[in-house]
């Protein structure tokens, strides 16, 4: 580590950065100081301006003022090619790849290595296979179409992509999100391989615990100003943090649960059996009562999704689902939400979200009948509960207009529940709810969570993160290779105990 | 970690409102007009006409003119923007109408009168939009083939019906023809029929949970599904609802042209997808405006008239006509990537 003053070893100088939208000052003055061969960890709540300070380094915005000094020269990043040129790639939060090009197609995306104009295909994928070993998934394929990867895959090649420039400084924005617990151990190794040989790391996370892990120092932002710059990662206390990112201090991460128990003269709200899926799931069953908080613990690609989408009739699947007492015929979404059912997607962007239109838009889509009459919506009453549903998930900034794809990571997922804030749902399928929320509101999430069960709802969680399914749930199924291995109280169990048994599939 | 550099912790940082609005100045107000561009263009090509043709161009009988010949594509453009707006695309519309007008003016269909007429045009242009919609939806064809093979299919049914003669209407069934020759406020009835289907057209979009649908189903199929929403009869809908639009669409052309023939409509597949994509509606779905359309198809109408009265030949129309749908859809690029 060089032990100059930190301005004459820095890799990185942004000062004084403005980016202002229309309606929204994104970027107040943000100062950014990254050093060649550290991981530097940009903090802050969701809409604090991470992205859009990202973004700005990596050419796609351009700041209103402000200076950016690379390498010791003042650099205009007037472009993302003009980024990529100096050396800067970027993994974007949203990932940004073409779902109709193959793995090798999208890593060399605009710089095909090329002989005399022609692109070498066989060149491209060898290049491309050597790049995916490299970042120890050598069992994607360079030629499988990216549209039919799972998510945690589709991150490793956005990976590869951004690896396969030359770079002094790579940014990851929340690549984690999509991430299990495996993985992220890997990602970190390889930032690891990536730091010894000089590179810099610009990390975006709103897990914590990684940042401890991984981090050597700390940026913090708050409401587009830096609040804190050059804190040591190892060294400075999480509680001081997270007052610094959200200006009090956060408690009781998980709201206290009912005694153990207390369930079971609950009636059923759903019951499932003999569930398949082929070649995801194999005969699961499960039940879960009124008021009761049921969590799939498992590795990304386990089959957790998949148990939720056949549940809810988006996926082809044999088995019987029995909502209230009554079967509910698969095939069709429509007839489950009829029955009472919802489903928060695991990718917003794809899965959940009308990036065009408006917040209330999105959050009014699954109940525009109820506030419809012969089909003609009162737009008076759509608003209101739409201001309440973004009320109780404090969505920033609580605009009914505005469109959301100009809302932060964090607000867009809790769009994407809030949706399902309405009266008369018997059961709530959360497929990784909290993905990309920050620390504050995520224990404001888990109290609504819970204060939904409290009311009688029965709440199906799926997370990668084993404490928020420990924390948050009653019972815990573990789900491994499409089976569930194990069924317990929350409370009988143990984060190492859990992890074993997604791991290695050891039985309790 | 040793540090050198001590945190630098801002702790007064003033809580300022960060959702102040940008000064507003008149030119950014001016931009939230919607559909500027389209006026301004509109407004232009009268003052072309003015220019030009001042003796014919601002006359009564050269606006009606006008306002009637875009009343029969007028109301296809309005069924092909629901129908683009939601995701798909409809190339069968001229070739429906047509048929449509075959159907309804066979001696067959003319011996039960003028209302059994009309009934029969919008019976059998929903008729060939709920097949479109049951191959899309359920054949799982993609709406391009689709609705190619019912263009196709549809023109040669209403040759084989007509016999290629065109049908005229018959002296009883006169109401039908009056719908072009008799004036309210100086405007034949058929504009007010243009009129009225815009008018429920806008309302079904903005104001009905169909129109809500319309957009999520085009925007993000699979988000609307996983929403509730049946994206599969949601999309027969739609095609039904364009072919509804057609049969409409015969009714206005057999009061037009006193006759159903199957060379009816012609090209107009071509015309309202112009039209619907000039009005800034995106053929990727998602997105897109009735208002639009409906200029989109104005501007071309003009066109068209200004061609016709300065007596410059068709050629050039055409030619006129393919450089406005690449000059509009440009400018539509520009818009939308310096909005975000
Ligand atoms: N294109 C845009 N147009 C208008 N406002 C925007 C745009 N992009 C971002 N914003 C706003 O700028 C602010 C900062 O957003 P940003 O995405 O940078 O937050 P973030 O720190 O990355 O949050 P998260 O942790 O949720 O990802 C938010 O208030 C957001 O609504
Ligand atoms: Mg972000």
């Amino acid at each position: 580590m060089p032990k100059s003053s930190p301005d004459s070893a820095s890799l990185l100088t942004m000062r004084g950065i403005v980016k202002q939208f229309p309606g929204v000052r994104a970027l107040d003055g943000v100062d950014l100081d990254v050093r060649a061969g550290e991981v530097h960890c940009l903090l802050g709540q969701n809409g604090a301006g991470k992205s859009t300070l990202i973004k700005v380094l990596a050419g796609v915005h351009q700041p209103d003022e402000g200076a950016v000094v690379f390498g010791g020269r003042q650099v205009r990043l007037t472009s993302p090619t003009a980024a990529i040129r100096l050396g800067i790639s970027t993994i974007y939060q949203e990932l940004d790849l073409v779902d109709g090009l193959s793995v090798a197609e999208n890593v060399y995306l605009g710089h095909e290595p090329a002989r005399l104009g022609f692109v070498s295909q066989s060149q491209v994928n060898r290049a491309t296979r050597e790049l995916l070993a490299g970042l120890g998934h050598g069992e994607i394929r360079p030629t499988t179409e990216v549209g039919r990867l799972s998510p945690a895959a589709k991150q490793v090649v956005s990976m590869a992509r951004a690896l396969s420039y030359d770079t002094r400084l790579i940014v990851m924005d929340e690549p984690s999100a999509a991430l299990a617990h495996d993985e992220v151990a890997n990602l970190f190794r390889i930032i690891r391989e990536l730091t010894a040989q000089g590179v810099a790391v610009i990390y975006i996370s709103h897990r914590l615990e990684e940042i401890r892990e991984i981090g050597d120092r700390v940026t913090v932002l708050k409401d587009g100003r830096t609040v804190a710059v050059g804190l040591s990662a190892k060294d400075t206390p999480t509680s001081q943090v997270v007052s610094l990112m959200t200006g009090r201090n956060v408690e009781h991460v998980f709201p206290p649960r009912p005694r153990p128990g207390s369930h079971d003269g609950r009636p059923e709200v759903l019951r499932v059996e003999g569930l398949s899926v082929p070649g995801r799931v194999s005969d699961v069953s499960l039940t879960v009562r009124a008021g009761e908080i049921v969590g799939l613990a498992g590795l990304v690609g386990a089959g957790r999704s998949e148990i939720v989408e056949a549940i809810y009739g988006a996926r082809r699947a044999s088995g019987r689902v029995v909502l209230n007492g009554t079967p509910v015929r698969g095939g069709n979404p429509s007839r489950a939400v009829r029955a009472g059912m919802g489903l928060a997607p695991e990718e917003r962007k794809a899965q959940g979200l009308l990036l065009d239109q408006s917040v209330m838009r999105n959050i009014s889509l699954s109940s525009l009948d109820r506030y419809a009459r012969f089909g003609w919506i009162d737009r008076d009453q759509e608003a209101s509960e739409a201001r309440r549903q973004i009320e109780e998930l404090g969505i920033r900034p609580p605009h009914l207009d505005r469109p959301i794809k100009n809302l932060s990571g964090g607000n867009q997922q809790k769009a994407v529940l809030a949706r399902w804030l309405i009266n008369g749902r018997r059961l709530l399928l959360l497929d990784e709810p909290t993905r990309g929320v920050d620390v504050g509101a995520r224990a404001e999430l888990y109290a609504v969570i819970r204060k939904l069960a409290d009311e009688g709802i029965g709440v199906l969680l799926v997370s990668s993160e084993v404490p928020e399914v420990l924390g948050l749930a009653d019972r815990v199924l573990v789900v491994r290779e499409g089976r569930v291995i194990h069924e317990s109280d929350a409370r009988d169990l143990d984060e190492h105990h859990v992890l074993d048994m997604i791991m290695e599939g050891m039985p309790a | 970690m040793s540090d050198s550099s001590t945190p630098a912790v801002d702790e007064q940082a003033p809580t300022r409102t960060r959702d102040s609005m940008p000064r507003a100045t008149t030119w950014n107000r001016l931009g939230e007009i919607p559909h500027l561009g389209l006026i301004i263009a509109l407004v232009l090509l009268a003052v072309v006409g003015l220019v030009t043709v001042p003796g014919t161009f601002a006359t009564a009988s050269n606006l009606v003119s006008v306002l009637s010949l875009a009343a029969t594509i007028g109301v296809i453009t309005v069924g092909a923007t629901f129908v683009i707006i939601g995701g798909g695309i409809d190339l069968s519309v001229g070739a429906v109408m047509a048929l449509a007008s075959v159907w309804a003016t066979t001696l067959a269909t003319q011996s039960f009168g003028p209302f059994v007429m009309i009934i029969c045009a919008l019976l059998v242009g929903t008729g060939a939009g709920l097949v479109n919609g049951l191959l899309i939806s359920y054949g799982r064809m993609v709406p391009f083939i689709a609705t190619l093979a019912m263009l196709v299919a549809a023109r040669g049914l209403a040759q084989r019906m007509s016999d290629r003669k065109t049908q005229l209407i018959q002296q009883g069934n006169q109401v039908i023809v009056d719908m072009s020759t008799t004036r309210v406020l100086g405007l034949p009835v058929l504009v007010y029929i243009f009129a009225v289907v815009v008018v429920l057209g806008w309302l079904l979009l903005n104001r009905t949970t169909f129109g809500r649908r319309t957009y999520a189903v085009g925007g993000n199929p699979e988000a609307a599904r996983l929403a509730g929403i049946d994206v599969r009869r949601h999309t027969v809908l739609l095609y039904a609802l364009s072919g509804l639009c057609c049969g409409i669409a015969a009714v206005l052309i057999m009061a037009r042209t006193t006759t159903g023939s199957s060379t009816h409509g012609d090209l107009y597949e071509l015309d309202a997808i112009a039209a619907v994509i000039i009005g800034g509606t995106l053929l990727t779905g998602g997105r897109g405006t009735i208002v639009g359309s409906i200029l989109g198809l104005l501007i071309f109408t003009v066109i068209t008239n200004l061609f016709i009265l300065n007596g410059l030949n068709t050629a050039d129309q055409l030619i006129a006509k393919g450089l406005i749908i690449v000059v509009a859809v440009l400018l539509q690029r520009r818009s939308l990537t310096s909005r975000t």
